[in-house]
């Protein structure tokens, strides 16, 4: 596995940022065709994952506060330069798609196989920042194994950064029971939580000055690992055995009735279950 | 490698078109010169493998199989909340792994790694643990990635299980895939069911698609298999009468415990009770119209010695922290009773309370799906129930 080197010039320079970014469906309703169990997505919309736009826009400010330089990297179809052109509308300098049929049917260690070889082509990047989960995985785990992959340390659910200069990141994230204040040696990743920044509109100007930018495209062939049973389902250790819709298999009571009427069965429900037992 | 051939010779014009159209993900193309195509978009679905046979076939060549008979047993991964206090999470995992080893004849490690971990380790014998393997060092004191991952290599390394189970919490969702990475091995986040066969294939069953779906999954040939579970997925477990288990410390050699974070400071968040500890959930939905409405729920919530919680459309709304969220994309809570008031019940947010014991709904619209899931569905409007509810308990002198 290729590591991201530290710069060895300790030089003041500018900081090298990475964000994650994903295209998602545009909604999660989706069915499952009773009869052959397949997902039946007819016609679904997709649009940037909500979460990926904290990310962006921590970026943003640290471009704006240490002019850094922002490149957004995504794992998907074609289409999903969509996406990149987003984030040009919001500021990101740079975008790289990494897009393959090699690496269809991933699952968490693929997908973050495949990023983590992309950033390495891409990069070197001081800092990776992705959002804390996508809504259609919904897993939050591919930043951690990305960062493992990359041989870098990495801090989840930051909600606040201090300080970044070329050698350490200074920020704060939520633990389970409390805020964590630390310092993280450069190279690392973070992910956000959604308290970190409110994210800012795409402006019209961005998307006009954007629209001839080029997105660098890259396929199996691009990166330092080429072993294609490494990607895509090959690569992927979990089999999706089948899917099927939730059941729903509950004993049903139906109060129907005035707003008095049902007040007075609800209240007797709670009476009788010790609900209003008065402590105080 | 494994992927979906195409035989192209098979494919007429009508079967082309229909190849097309059949894909949920649109990954199927036909070029100019006729011939079928799958783009990055494909996801693996295999709807075409099913829809068409006659010319898409997956393709699997036999990778390397794993040797199954030597990684035994099942292990859980315990989390700390405090100086030498479990986190509920890992007893209730405690529980499944002793369910899961039972069917395959197997025994119940468990994974403890922190500073000063006082008696978690007896407690979890005490909860039916076969072993426990303590790392008790002081760089283990806080959740920092590279210490903690190290210590879990160690572990799943010496006693090499079949199975790891982690708790979906903000640290075992760092700690679980970092391993998992490291170990090249499946990961499968949020399992609501788990199973495990005779050969240790353990059948995991998590939603998708914001719970619209429930997806079935195997790691068929590596190992160890890691899940994670949230809290309050599976019931808290009874103590066991006579604890027979041991406890073992190891120890990191100081090149395993260096890590690349320096914690500075540790804030302890206020101790709120979160909603998962709340015996009862008033929760409110898009129903609600204005915020100021929110006081009366909050006011039944009181009455009932229970918390006020929200779905998604309230939480955005910025009525509520997102604490106080439930669903996928919140908390899973499991009261012993929940109201949902004006809540339509979708997907995403039954699947963050359906484990509840009872639940109310009330709704105006008849057809809503919370009422698929409540026990007692109440046709109705809030603001005609709710007011005449509370001047009821106001009446016994409750509030």
């Amino acid at each position: 596995m290729v590591c991201i080197c530290v710069n060895s010039n300790w030089r003041k320079r500018n900081v090298k940022i990475a964000v994650c970014i994903k295209q998602v469906p545009g909604t999660t309703a989706v069915e499952v065709d009773p009869a052959t169990g397949t997902l039946k997505r007819d016609g679904v919309e997709s649009k940037l994952n909500p979460c990926d736009l904290y990310a962006i826009e921590t970026a943003l400010r640290l471009k704006e506060k240490y002019k850094a330089s922002v490149t957004a990297v995504t794992m998907g179809p074609p289409q999903a330069a969509a996406v990149l052109r987003e984030s040009f509308m919001m500021g990101v300098d740079e975008g790289v798609l990494v897009s393959d049929r090699k690496f269809a049917g991933a699952d968490v260690l693929s997908t973050a196989r495949t990023l983590s070889q992309a950033l390495t082509v891409c990069g070197p990047f001081d800092l990776v920042i992705c959002g804390r989960q996508t809504t259609d995985g919904d897993t939050s785990q591919v930043g951690s194994e990305t960062a493992e992959l990359l041989k870098v340390p990495h801090v989840c659910n930051v909600t606040k950064i201090f300080s970044v200069d070329d050698r350490s990141i200074s920020a704060a994230a939520v633990m389970p029971r409390c805020l964590m204040k630390f310092r993280m040696e450069l190279p690392a990743l973070i992910t956000v939580d959604e308290s970190i920044a409110e994210p800012r509109l795409p402006s019209y100007k961005l998307k006009l000055a954007t629209a001839d930018r080029k997105i660098r495209v890259l396929t199996l062939a691009d990166l330092p690992d080429r072993e294609e049973s490494h990607y895509g389902q090959s690569g992927s250790p979990t089999r999706v055995i089948r899917v099927f819709p939730p059941e729903h298999d509950v004993k049903k009571e139906r109060w129907e009735g005035s707003g008095q009427e049902t007040a007075a069965r609800l209240f007797d429900l709670l009476d009788a279950g010790k609900y209003l037992q008065n402590p105080r | 490698m494994s992927g979906i051939f195409i035989d192209q010779d098979r494919a007429t014009p009508e079967l082309r078109a229909k190849a097309v159209k059949l894909c949920p993900f649109g990954a199927i193309e036909v070029g100019g010169d006729g011939r079928i195509s799958i783009s990055a978009g494909c996801r693996m679905c295999r709807a075409c493998i099913k829809a068409l046979p006659e010319i898409f076939r997956l393709e699997e060549v036999k990778a390397p199989q794993v040797d199954k008979s030597k990684w035994q047993g099942i292990a859980v991964a315990a989390e700390l909340a405090g100086k030498g206090e479990l986190h509920p999470v890992s007893i209730e995992l405690l529980g499944k792994a002793r369910e899961l080893a039972a069917k395959i004849d197997g025994k119940v490690t468990v994974f403890l790694a922190g500073f000063e971990t006082g008696n978690a380790a007896d407690e979890l014998l005490a909860y039916g643990a076969d072993r426990v393997a303590v790392y008790d060092q002081k760089e283990l004191e806080h959740f920092r990635i590279e210490p903690h991952t190290a210590a879990l290599e160690d572990f799943l390394l010496y006693v090499r299980p079949a199975v790891l189970l982690v708790g979906g919490t903000s640290t075992g969702r760092q700690l679980a895939p970092s391993a998992a990475a490291r170990f090249r091995t499946g990961l499968t986040a949020d399992c609501t069911v788990l199973d495990i066969k005779p050969n240790t294939d353990l059948e995991q069953i998590r939603p998708a698609f914001g719970g619209n779906i429930m997806a079935h999954i195997n790691t068929p040939n590596h190992r160890p298999q890691f899940a994670t579970v949230r809290y309050k997925i599976f019931p808290f477990p009874e103590r066991v009468g006579h604890p027979s288990g041991v406890k073992e410390f190891r120890t990191l050699p100081p090149e395993k415990l260096r890590s690349a974070i320096t914690v500075e400071q540790i804030e302890p968040l206020p101790v709120e009770k979160g909603i998962e500890e709340a015996a009862v959930i008033v929760a409110a939905g898009k129903g609600v119209r204005r915020r100021e409405d929110l006081a009366m729920l909050r006011e039944l919530a009181e009455a009932l010695h229970g918390q006020l919680a929200g779905s998604r459309c309230v939480i955005e709304a910025g009525w509520l922290d997102h604490k106080h969220q439930i669903g996928l994309s919140g908390r899973t809570v499991a009261p012993k009773l929940i109201i949902c008031c004006g809540i339509s019940g979708s997907v995403q947010f039954a699947a963050g309370m359906k484990g509840s014991e009872k639940i109310v709904a009330i709704n105006t619209d008849p057809d809503a799906p919370i009422f698929k899931i409540a026990h007692i569905g109440i046709v109705g409007d809030i603001y005609e129930v709710i007011p005449a509810l509370l001047e009821r308990i106001r009446a016994k002198g409750v509030l």
